[in-house]
């Protein structure tokens, strides 16, 4: 029997739901090349970040802005004007990926501002972008503004963004929102596509040694994929654009829960990251496995049977599971002794 | 028509006719070379359809040497140069010309350093060329400049002469004006291919092969010099020819002497340059008034053209006064003096027929340095000839009370031609973009209206907090006004930052009625109560409407940091009037869109709205009607300065060294040192405080202070009876010291230039609040007033004594005064604190031979010195020589102290018995500098014997007494340092200094590493790493770093040291000491991080650290005593490269701009330096771990 793999996410006809995320991947052709040989049914670009086009503008404004009057030299390095901006780069980057590969490719714009830089959706359209993911990074550090007000700012850039392009469009989200399955509801309302669930921090860590802050990546684990699992179960069925899960799928065996639950596609990253792109190879695979065993013929089929709303337990999405957990939870000998 | 400068004009002419250039940078010519570099990177063909080849060389006699084999191969080839650079090149001029080679050296011409440096204008450096062999042709002004630069290609061609083409560094070279542009085909009708080819023909070749460059005897030397004639005779000819052709095709007339006034003048003058169009501009006026004056424009210097002179002028012409842009003192004559005089000599010799008897001719000097050369002085020139005994030599531009050869003038007196300009001065800071926004204005005014553009610019020396004035001019005519707006002509003054109302009498220029804009966070009457009396008197005397506007605030909201240009721009077009206010926004937005290519970016898009809320926020003040201020402006040095620096120093300061008189100078460039401490230029906007709870004492915030602004002392808490309340110190820690002794850390709050290194380096942290630290940064209007006061208690302390500084910490070392301090270099500069540092250790008994760069501009450029004196009067004693020399100028010092010292010992030895056995003996007991761990004591003792000595002595009726005592000095411990940049050390003074280090003798080389040309704008040098760009390495420079330490160590009698004092302090105080106890050579490289390595300066010892991390810059000592003692000489005192290179190269714009403009090649560039980091450090460890003990 022949399994039917292929889903849709975001109005795009993909041959699976296994899609590389956001990440230096994408960065290198032959990379690139591979991750498609190796079955990715798509790919989520590296982000075109705010601060790095508004750095590469400072680059630009310093060299043009060179001169401290001192009359011997008017500059001290060669400005080149040809200096591509890194828009540019991006730009040209997304061109050669979308002559490379014959899967779709989905731009990533990483902002928290509504502002002049969702401009650039635009040219990321006419770049030839199959779709634009809106990665919201934004650490709500600021203690006098409310929750409300980081809804609103995620809305308004995405209402701004829509404004721009008629591209489809998904938002990614992090998972620090009082109300992630109203936020999604409003994302829907103000025209998104979908959303991708969930976005990770990079959380600063300290050096101990000279007590200076750190900022090291820390690759995700499967463990990870849990918290995308449940939101993921709690809307579908509930909200009409498409779900992508993200953060943790790293075997076969997490792209089949997140399914179960309802996601349309499964976004990979740390495990290929570690793994490279043959990882993608052992997912298909044992995501074939799997439903061959089960006899499930499609993952159209898969998709959903075990969100919240199709669950026979669906308490266990919420406060219930979180009530067993605790009571069952025994103190581990070893540590008091 | 373009709005162009000179550099750039005649640099586009040559780069489009030559097919090789070779050049080296050199002010204020450097532009040229970097044009001509940056086109052919951008693979810019020349009119035959090649991309010239350009090459940057190690010195101007490197760049002439290569010109001469170019042209001997038959290239059309070219140079760009000035002042030493020329002269440096007159070797090869002398062969080039004997050869009949054409080529064309352009020359924006510049003072020869002579008592001073200066990088500013007069022809002495033309001058000195006038007997090479070479034509020399002048141009006057930008489009004269270009013109010529064609010309004088066409002249080489045809008469087989080189021609040195020559116009005015700065006043032409910089000036940014309107011209007529040259376009391809005129070039290509002007120049004759056939010539061309001939030119190649001559070239050498194998295959026809001829010996030239022979020596020859005394039996045909002179016939063969002689043979020569006929092309020098025909030359004017053929000049006159090209200019024939050159007017024939593009309507603009040039004559080998063109003569411009009354036809029946009485008095004219003679002159060439950019003071011509002055002078052409006012003798036009004197005529109107009905003088009968004329002026002669000299446009052929060489081969001088007697006979045409003459032909030129008027035969009524009864009073000549030739001026001269140059001196040569003990000369009958200036140059052109005597040419003019030996034309009419010749002429009457001759018995020629226009003239039967001699005019009266006198000649005059003007416009050294770029002095002013203004109508009120033409016009007194042309009034000496009225006199009735004019002077036969004078002066102008000067008050010269001694020799008296000045002329006085009306600095008021203008032209018709002027008053019918407008006039805009500005003044600004270098960094906030006042300058950049002029020349955009005169862009925009030159090319979007009908209006002729003149932009002239003058800079003062420093490079932190540098002034900067501009001067527009605009009218309906071509501008021939060759000098600045004088005082009240200006219609309109910009004062960019409100300070300078304070500092300098800026509303000097002002005319009645004019507009003053000033950009000031205050306003309405705040403003105007915070004006000093004498600016608020002018502002009513002269009528003036003012307009207030926070620029900083609007540039602040519109995330543009400190940079106001546009926002000022935007205002100046709108009080200005000269173009629809809306026209001017839409060109001002234009060419900040055209700045940044892309039209969306969010820089356009601040700029937009910064200029949109510029009129917005413009207020005009409502003027009171009287003076309501009491505060007069600020004294440039204290009251009590002393007579030379109060007069002299203190009106150069206040910008008016104009008008200090002959009298006042110092006839011999010998200057007084420590007056940089007069100047506190207030220029930081935040300045660091000690929370004396939290410090340590470890001392590095001194050690690594660029302006020595951060000082330690150390003293006893009970002396510290009248300090002012508040002022910190805290008990000092370590066995070293006394008992109840106490230190502290006080800045000097209005020399500080706000860097923020010392906040950086700081360990010391509050353990509850780890951003506090024991040195915070405070906005400097919080605190200026209490740090005022703790500074001036501070500087009443007396300093620790030098003999009981534990010299081998870095918190001992610190404790002895710098003498070196408040330098002009930049904020967060790289190089001073080795300099600080050499000055704390030795710098009582420091001799300094200082290499032109960055060291000598900072060390020496005036009005003031940051070189010092301790309580005792002792202190370094610098020099700078020239670029080229700098190690055998230091050579020369240590070998003249030397040879006194061997003097003095034989005097002391035959004079032993009068003198006094026991301190003739104590005396000779110390042969050599003093250089062991109590030298501090050793040397106080002899100085104490010298000091003896000389009291017996002066008791001595004797020669030899006399004599000893003249050299009795020498006897006491000197320390000689050479200290220069990479540009010297590596490639121009690299000879000398490879000689110096192999003499053996005992001086101290201190190389400040910077990696680039840094006082000329970031050229390559052989210090230049692998994949770093910089000007003549566009493309990222493709061969590593010479390993200069490599080289001297080859020696194995240099002491070598590779240092950076922001990755390990205590390395480089450890080099410094050994180098200058080593009684041989010496060589520390210092790493100098630059804001031409693309960083901001507050990074600075970040840098260095992954610098030493990444192995670009290993630290290391090589002590040849060690061997000796059978020890390796090689010490590693940094680890293997533990950061990745790329690391290192991404976080520095230098390297950072290949990555962005050609990642494949920076790729590349990146992987081979990771190779040779790690191939050199693996090197150097195998080195260090030879077996010296057999």
């Amino acid at each position: 029997m022949t399994i039917d793999l292929s889903t849709t996410y975001l109005g795009l006809e993909l041959k699976n739901p296994f899609v590389p995320s956001s990440s230096p991947l994408s960065k290198q052709l032959d990379t690139a090349r591979a991750l498609e040989d190796h079955g990715a049914a798509a790919l989520v670009m590296y982000s075109l970040f705010e601060e790095e086009i508004e750095a590469e503008e400072g680059v630009a404004q310093r060299l043009q802005n060179q001169d401290i009057g001192h009359g011997e030299a008017a500059s001290y390095l060669p400005v080149h004007d040809d200096l591509p901006g890194h828009r540019e780069k991006y730009l040209e980057q997304l061109r050669r990926l979308k002559e490379a590969l014959e899967i779709p490719v989905i731009a990533s714009l990483n902002g928290i501002s509504p502002g002049g830089w969702v401009r650039h959706a635009k040219a990321l359209e006419q770049a030839g972008a199959d779709a634009l993911e809106l990665n919201v990074y934004y650490v709500a550090a600021n203690i006098e503004e409310d929750g409300a007000a980081v809804e609103r700012r995620v809305i308004e850039t995405l209402t701004q963004l829509r404004k721009q392009v008629r591209l489809p469009l998904s938002v990614k989200l992090s998972p620090q929102f009082s109300a992630i399955g109203n936020l999604v509801r409003q994302i829907e309302a103000a025209g998104a596509d979908g959303v991708a669930l969930f976005n990770r921090f990079y959380q600063p860590d300290i050096d101990t040694d000279d007590l200076e802050l750190d900022q090291t990546l820390h690759l995700s684990t499967s463990a990870d994929s849990l918290l995308a699992m449940r939101w993921i179960a709690i809307l579908h069925g509930r909200v009409g654009l498409s779900l992508a899960a993200t953060g943790g799928v790293h075997t076969a065996e997490d792209a089949i829960k997140l399914l179960l639950c309802g996601a349309d596609v499964t976004y990979l990253c740390s495990s290929l990251l570690s793994a490279g792109p043959g990882r993608l190879d052992e997912i298909h695979a044992g995501v074939l496995a799997w439903l061959d065993e089960h006899e499930y013929e499609s993952v159209a089929q898969l998709k959903g049977s075990l969100s919240q709303k199709n669950s026979p337990d669906p308490g266990a999405y919420e406060r219930g599971n979180y009530i067993r957990l605790l009571s069952s939870y025994r103190v581990p000998q070893s540590l008091w002794r | 028509m373009i709005t162009i400068d000179g550099n750039e004009a005649v640099a586009s002419v040559a780069h489009r006719i030559n097919e090789v250039i070779a050049i080296y940078p050199i002010t204020p010519s450097s532009a040229m070379g970097e044009h001509a570099d940056a086109w052919s990177s951008a693979s810019r063909p020349n009119i035959w359809g090649t991309v010239p080849e350009v090459i940057e060389m190690q010195s101007e006699a490197g760049a002439a040497g290569t010109v001469h084999g170019a042209l001997q191969r038959g290239a059309l080839t070219t140079t760009f140069t000035s002042s030493q650079g020329l002269l440096l090149m007159i070797p090869n001029m002398y062969k080039i010309a004997g050869e009949l080679t054409s080529t064309v050296f352009n020359v924006a011409a510049r003072s020869v350093a002579t008592h001073a440096l200066s990088i500013f204008c007069d022809h002495s450096d033309v001058m000195a060329c006038r007997s090479t062999g070479f034509a020399i042709l002048a141009s006057n002004s930008v489009q004269e400049a270009q013109d010529f630069a064609l010309i004088a290609q066409i002249v080489a061609l045809e008469t087989r002469l080189p021609v040195l083409h020559f116009f005015d560094g700065f006043r032409t070279s910089h000036e940014v004006a309107k011209i007529h542009p040259l376009e391809d085909d005129q070039l290509r009708a002007l120049l004759n291919d056939e010539l061309v080819r001939s030119h190649r023909e001559r070239g050498l070749s194998p295959d026809r092969p001829v010996i030239r460059g022979t020596a020859q005897n005394p039996d045909v030397f002179f016939q063969a010099r002689e043979a020569i004639n006929s092309y020098y005779d025909r030359a004017p000819n053929i000049v006159s020819e090209a200019f024939r052709r050159f007017a024939e095709l593009t309507g603009r007339e040039y004559r080998l002497f063109d003569y411009i006034g009354a036809p029946d003048a009485e008095r004219v003058l003679i002159m060439m340059g950019s003071g011509a169009e002055a002078a052409h501009e006012t003798v036009d006026h004197l005529v109107q008034q009905g003088e009968k004056v004329g002026l002669l424009k000299l446009r052929l210097f060489r081969p001088l053209a007697g006979e045409q002179l003459l032909e030129a002028l008027p035969a009524s012409c009864r009073r000549i006064a030739v001026l001269d842009r140059c001196k040569e003192p003990g000369a009958a004559g200036e140059p052109l003096y005597k040419d003019v005089l030996t034309a009419f000599a010749e002429h009457l010799t001759r018995g020629g027929s226009k003239f039967t008897a001699l005019p009266q001719i006198i000649g005059g000097r003007y416009g050294l340095s770029s002095k002013e050369f203004t109508p009120g002085m033409i016009k007194a020139a042309l009034d000496e000839l009225e006199q009735a005994k004019p002077k036969s030599q004078f002066s102008l531009g000067i008050n010269d009370d001694v020799t008296h050869l000045s002329l006085d003038w009306d600095a008021a007196f203008q032209t018709d031609a002027d008053r019918a300009s407008s006039h805009a001065v500005f003044y600004g800071l270098g960094s906030d973009g006042t300058v950049g926004a002029n020349r955009n204005t005169i862009k925009i005014i030159g090319e979007d209206t009908d209006l002729y553009a003149q932009g002239h610019f003058v800079f003062d020396s420093k490079k932190a907090g540098a002034v900067t004035v501009s001067h527009l001019r605009f009218g309906a005519q071509p501008i021939r006004s060759t000098y600045e707006i004088a005082d009240n002509q200006a219609e309109f003054v910009g004062c960019h930052q409100a300070v300078f109302l304070q500092r300098f009498d800026i509303l000097a220029k002002a005319k009645q009625g004019a507009t003053l804009l000033v950009n000031s966070p205050l306003a309405g009457p705040d403003f105007w109560t915070h004006l000093p009396r004498p600016v608020q008197q002018a502002i009513i005397d002269k009528q003036l409407k003012v307009y207030v506007i926070d620029a900083y605030r609007i540039a602040a909201e519109n995330q543009l940091g400190r940079r106001i240009n546009t926002i000022m721009q935007t205002c100046f077009f709108a009080l200005m009037e000269l173009l629809p206010a809306a026209t001017a926004i839409e060109k001002i937005k234009g060419s900040v869109a055209s700045t940044y290519k892309s039209k969306g970016s969010s820089i356009v898009e601040a700029n937009f709205a910064a200029i949109d809320a510029a009129l917005a926020n413009l207020e005009q003040l409502e003027v009171p009607a009287s003076v309501t201020a009491t505060t007069e402006l600020r004294p440039p040095v204290p009251i009590d300065a002393g007579t030379f620096v109060t007069e002299v120093t203190g009106a150069m300061i206040a910008g008016l060294g104009n008008e200090i008189p002959v009298s006042k100078m110092p006839v011999d460039g010998s200057w007084p040192s420590g007056t940089a401490a007069y100047e506190k230029r207030r220029l930081a906007l935040e300045i660091p405080v000690l929370e004396s709870d939290l410090c340590i004492e470890c001392g590095k915030c001194v050690f690594v202070c660029p302006h020595s602004v951060i000082r330690s002392k150390v003293f006893k808490p009970a002396e510290l009876k009248d300090a002012p309340d508040g002022f910190r110190w805290l008990p000092i820690k370590g066995n070293e010291f006394e008992d109840d002794l106490a230190v502290t850390y006080q800045v000097s709050p209005e020399d500080c230039t706000g860097c923020n290194l010392c906040v950086e380096i700081c360990p010391a942290r509050d353990k509850t609040n780890l951003s506090r630290k024991a040195l915070n940064m405070h906005p400097v209007d919080t605190v200026l007033e209490r740090e005022n006061e703790y500074w001036d208690y501070f500087q009443t302390l007396e300093e620790y004594d030098r003999q009981k500084i534990r010299w081998t910490t870095i918190k001992g070392s610190m404790l002895a005064q710098p003498l070196f301090e408040f330098s002009g270099a930049c904020v967060g500069c790289g190089e001073t604190p080795y300099i600080r540092l050499a000055t704390q250790l030795f710098g009582d008994r420091m001799i300094i031979a200082n290499a032109t760069g960055c060291s000598s501009i900072y060390g020496g450029n005036l009005p003031t010195s940051p070189y010092t004196t301790d309580r005792n009067g002792r202190g370094p004693a610098w020099s700078n020589s020239l670029f080229e020399d700098n190690a055998e100028f230091g050579l020369g010092m240590r070998i003249a102290i030397d040879q006194q010292r061997k003097e003095a010992r034989q005097l002391l030895t035959r004079l032993r018995d009068e003198i006094g056995a026991e301190l003739a003996d104590g005396l000779l007991a110390v042969s050599h500098d003093s250089d062991e761990e109590n030298a501090e004591a050793e040397i106080h003792e002899q100085r104490e014997r010298v000091a003896s000595l000389k009291v017996k002595l002066a008791g001595i009726d004797s020669e030899a007494a006399r004599n000893l005592l003249s050299v009795a000095d020498a006897l006491t411990s000197k320390s000689v340092w050479l200290i220069g940049g990479d540009g010297w050390a590596y490639d121009i003074g690299f000879g000398g200094l490879d000689h110096v280090l192999a003499s053996g003798r005992d001086v101290n080389v201190l190389v400040l590493d910077t990696e680039v040309y840094s006082n000329t704008g970031g050229q390559m040098s052989k210090a230049t790493p692998l994949g770093a760009v910089a000007k003549f390495a566009a493309g990222g420079k493709p061969v590593v770093k010479k390993d200069l330490a490599m080289i001297a160590m080859a020696y194995e009698n240099v002491y070598v040291a590779h240092v950076a004092f922001g990755a390990k302090d205590v390395q480089t105080l450890k080099a410094f000491r050994e180098a200058e106890s080593y009684r041989g050579p010496s060589l520390i490289i210092a790493y100098s991080p630059c804001i031409a390595h693309g960083i901001d300066l507050h990074r600075n010892l970040d840098q260095q650290k992954l610098a030493v991390a990444s192995g670009h810059w290993p630290l290391f000592r090589f002590d040849p005593r060690r061997a000796a003692q059978g020890l390796n000489p090689l010490q590693l005192d940094s680890k293997k490269p533990s950061v990745p290179y790329r690391e290192f190269a991404e976080s520095e714009l230098r390297f950072g701009i290949l990555t962005r403009t050609k990642p494949e090649v920076a790729d590349e560039l990146l992987a081979r330096a990771q190779e040779d980091v790690d191939e050199r450090f693996h090197h150097y460890e195998q080195l260090a771990a030879l077996d010296y003990s057999s």
